[in-house]
């Protein structure tokens, strides 16, 4: 019979292997899922995984990694900071719509003034829109020690009406034709998120991410509060005689991956979607928590995962294109990756041993 | 605007209509948590059901065997959280939002080619004499089943909690699982069964969505149902009879909204429809004051070390 031993330390090898496995174990799964579809599954496989980067046309998908990767790995890196620390926040996509509205706000709201000093004020609206829809739940913890889980996720449907509200009301086009959605930010120069270089997808958003990876991973492994954060999550009584201060950690954790999730929305929405619209939010907030714990929490792991994310996001529509498979089966092929993760990280913690069965 | 358009006794009927869906899904997750797994994959699982017990009315044309096969699908379903933490002894909170996320994209791949249909209606159970009397008659005796069948289910979860020896042993489970595993309660096999009993009231009041509520498939239907259920169980300080109290003044809440919607009161839609979250969250940190009652164990993984 086969019994489980807890490892003194979690298992260093495992650690950087079991995201290999999760993602192998996922391909033999998907691929079975795609040939109950009636698919052929390597060729689904291979579209997905394979054709973005190096198929025909992948001049043209090669880019797309960039732009959807840069946000997810924003919204990732930060969640990744409360979950080490053991504080959920699950509604980085209420704080994503949230950002974007603000920030195209703030553009608009200049229209159609032209000065190089829009763009940033944008970027400063949008990180504090974010921060203020998670500093919702944050405060409500601190004070009331109310659940932030529901709090975060119940906010994502109140920002998803709030969304609505604003692109058929206040930030609707004027001159739209009466059509919701409000003015295209690209026809706009000063409020336009453009490529810094052009032809790679590398926008302001994708330096941001990558800016935030290099922070993230200083803060954890050079700074004290990195220190705070990781001793809160792993051992929290031992954080609490080190005079560790929680409400410190939870409004930092809570209100920087607001910003980063704010920042992300108000950077899509000023580049790749252009428009505050009913649905230009593509569930980056979720993917996003998939994200991050593919990366292990870590910040350069979640900078791999991020670009694996939008890869599978890329070579998912290219398959619904192609091989007309159902878009409903990419995100399922994104739940299963993530179901396999947690699964094998039974290994990294635990030493599975053959022995005599027990006596009943 | 006229609210004399709104009528009380239909509004009240359609107050124990709306709070359904989430009275048996918050009562199923309740004895999850009693039995100290937090299981936050209810929307997962009520999706899941939702279009189980779409398919099956549709392919079978009996509403009954829908209802049955959305209690599967959910239970099925959160055997795959019962495999993640209870054998391999994954992160709660984690294999929750997966369950939650593999739910929503297997309900809408499974979904795919039922959008549009309309499910056979349930009939009402039309009790004789009973729902004659006026107002009364209409608010209380002119429902379909699964409306009496959620109130029976809080019921009996109470009196088994509350007077049987499995219930004992169950909130033992959930209030201390060293101690309960030293009497030798098998603590895995008991919460498997409890995660299990969930993902069928899960999944029965996801079908009731869409087979009676709604009744239509669209993906994502439940909007948030799930998430209001698993509010509901922190509302009602993890005590049976609360979450049916819970439970009807959410229903009461989304209904009244519809109302005002549809009597075109003078306040933006979208204002109305935010409100059942918001209202949710109001309550929440109300209720947050208390943190007695919740399980000693809920969350805590379980690892019999010898």
């Amino acid at each position: 019979m086969l019994t489980l031993e807890k490892r003194p330390q979690p298992s260093k090898a495992f650690a950087y292997l079991t995201p290999i496995f999760a993602i192998v174990m996922t391909m033999i799964f998907g691929g079975l899922l795609f040939m109950a579809l009636g698919k052929n599954p390597f060729e689904a496989i291979r579209t997905i995984f394979w054709d973005p980067l190096f198929g025909e046309f992948a001049f043209y998908y090669r880019p797309q990694l960039l732009v959807k990767g840069g946000p997810l790995i924003l919204i990732a890196i930060g969640l990744s900071l409360g979950f080490k620390a053991g504080i959920w926040n699950i509604g980085a996509e209420g704080q994503y719509i949230i950002g974007a509205i603000c920030g195209a706000g703030a553009g608009l709201a200049f229209y159609p003034m032209e000065a190089w000093f829009i763009f940033p004020i944008m970027v400063i609206a949008g990180a504090l829109g974010g921060w203020a829809w998670a500093m919702i739940p944050a405060l409500l913890k601190v004070k009331f020690q109310t659940n932030e889980i529901l709090v975060s996720l119940m906010l994502v449907y109140v920002a998803e009406q709030l969304l609505a509200s604003m692109s058929l009301g206040l930030l609707k086009n004027p001159d739209g034709h009466g059509f919701p959605g409000s003015r295209n930010l690209k026809d706009y120069p000063s409020a336009f998120n453009d490529e810094i270089i052009t032809g790679t997808g590398m926008h302001w958003g994708v330096l941001a991410a990558f800016i935030a990876v290099i922070f993230a991973y200083v803060l954890l492994n050079r700074h004290m509060l990195g220190y705070s954060i990781r001793l809160t999550g792993e051992a929290p009584r031992a954080a609490k005689f080190s005079s560790v201060n929680p409400t410190r950690i939870i409004l930092f954790c809570l209100g920087t991956s607001g910003a980063l999730a704010g920042l992300a929305g108000m950077f899509e929405v000023a580049g790749p979607s252009g428009q505050i619209s009913i649905d230009f939010n593509s569930g980056y907030g979720f993917t996003a928590i998939i994200v991050a714990f593919l990366g292990r929490l870590h910040p350069v792991g979640i900078f791999f995962a991020g670009l694996l994310m939008a890869l599978t996001y890329i070579g998912g529509e290219m398959a619904q294109g192609n091989l007309g498979l159902p878009g409903a089966a990419i995100q399922l092929f994104q739940g299963m990756l993530l179901f396999f993760l947690l699964a094998v990280d039974l290994l990294t913690n635990y030493r599975i041993k053959l022995s005599r069965k027990e006596a009943v | 605007m006229d609210l004399s358009a709104i009528n009380p006794a239909l509004l009240l009927a359609s107050l124990l209509v709306a709070a359904t869906p989430i009275l048996i899904a918050g009562i199923g997750e309740l004895v999850v948590e009693r039995a100290g797994v937090l299981n936050l994959g209810v929307e997962g699982m009520m999706i899941t059901g939702a279009i189980c017990g779409f398919m099956a009315t549709i392919i079978t044309g009996s509403p009954a065997l829908g209802f049955l096969f959305a209690a599967l699908g959910g239970a099925a379903l959160s055997l795959l959280f019962a495999l993640l933490t209870q054998v391999a002894l994954a992160n709660q909170v984690a294999s929750g939002l997966a369950l939650t996320l593999f739910g929503l994209g297997l309900s809408a791949l499974l979904g795919q080619g039922y959008v549009g249909l309309k499910p056979p209606s349930t009939p009402k159970l039309d009790i004789p004499l009973l729902s004659d009397i006026p107002f009364f008659g209409t608010v209380l005796f002119n429902h379909d089943i699964i409306v009496y069948l959620g109130i029976a289910l809080v019921a009996a979860v109470w009196a088994v909690l509350k007077f049987t020896r499995v219930g004992l042993v169950l909130r033992a489970v959930g209030e201390n699982h060293d101690a309960a595993h030293a009497l030798g309660y098998k603590v895995v096999r008991i919460r498997v069964l409890a995660i299990m009993f969930g993902g069928a009231c899960a999944g029965l009041g996801g079908a009731y969505i869409s087979l009676i509520r709604v009744p239509q498939w669209t993906e994502g239907m439940t909007a948030g149902a799930g998430w209001i259920a698993l509010a509901l169980v922190v509302f009602a300080s993890w005590k049976p009879w609360r979450v049916l109290l819970g439970a009807w003044l959410f229903g009461g809440i989304t209904v009244l909204q519809l109302n005002l919607q549809a009597a075109g009161v003078s306040i933006p839609v979208e204002i109305l429809s935010m409100s059942p979250y918001i209202i949710t969250i109001v309550v929440l940190v109300i209720m947050s004051a208390d943190k007695s009652r919740a399980p000693a164990s809920l969350g805590r993984i379980f690892h019999a070390s010898s």
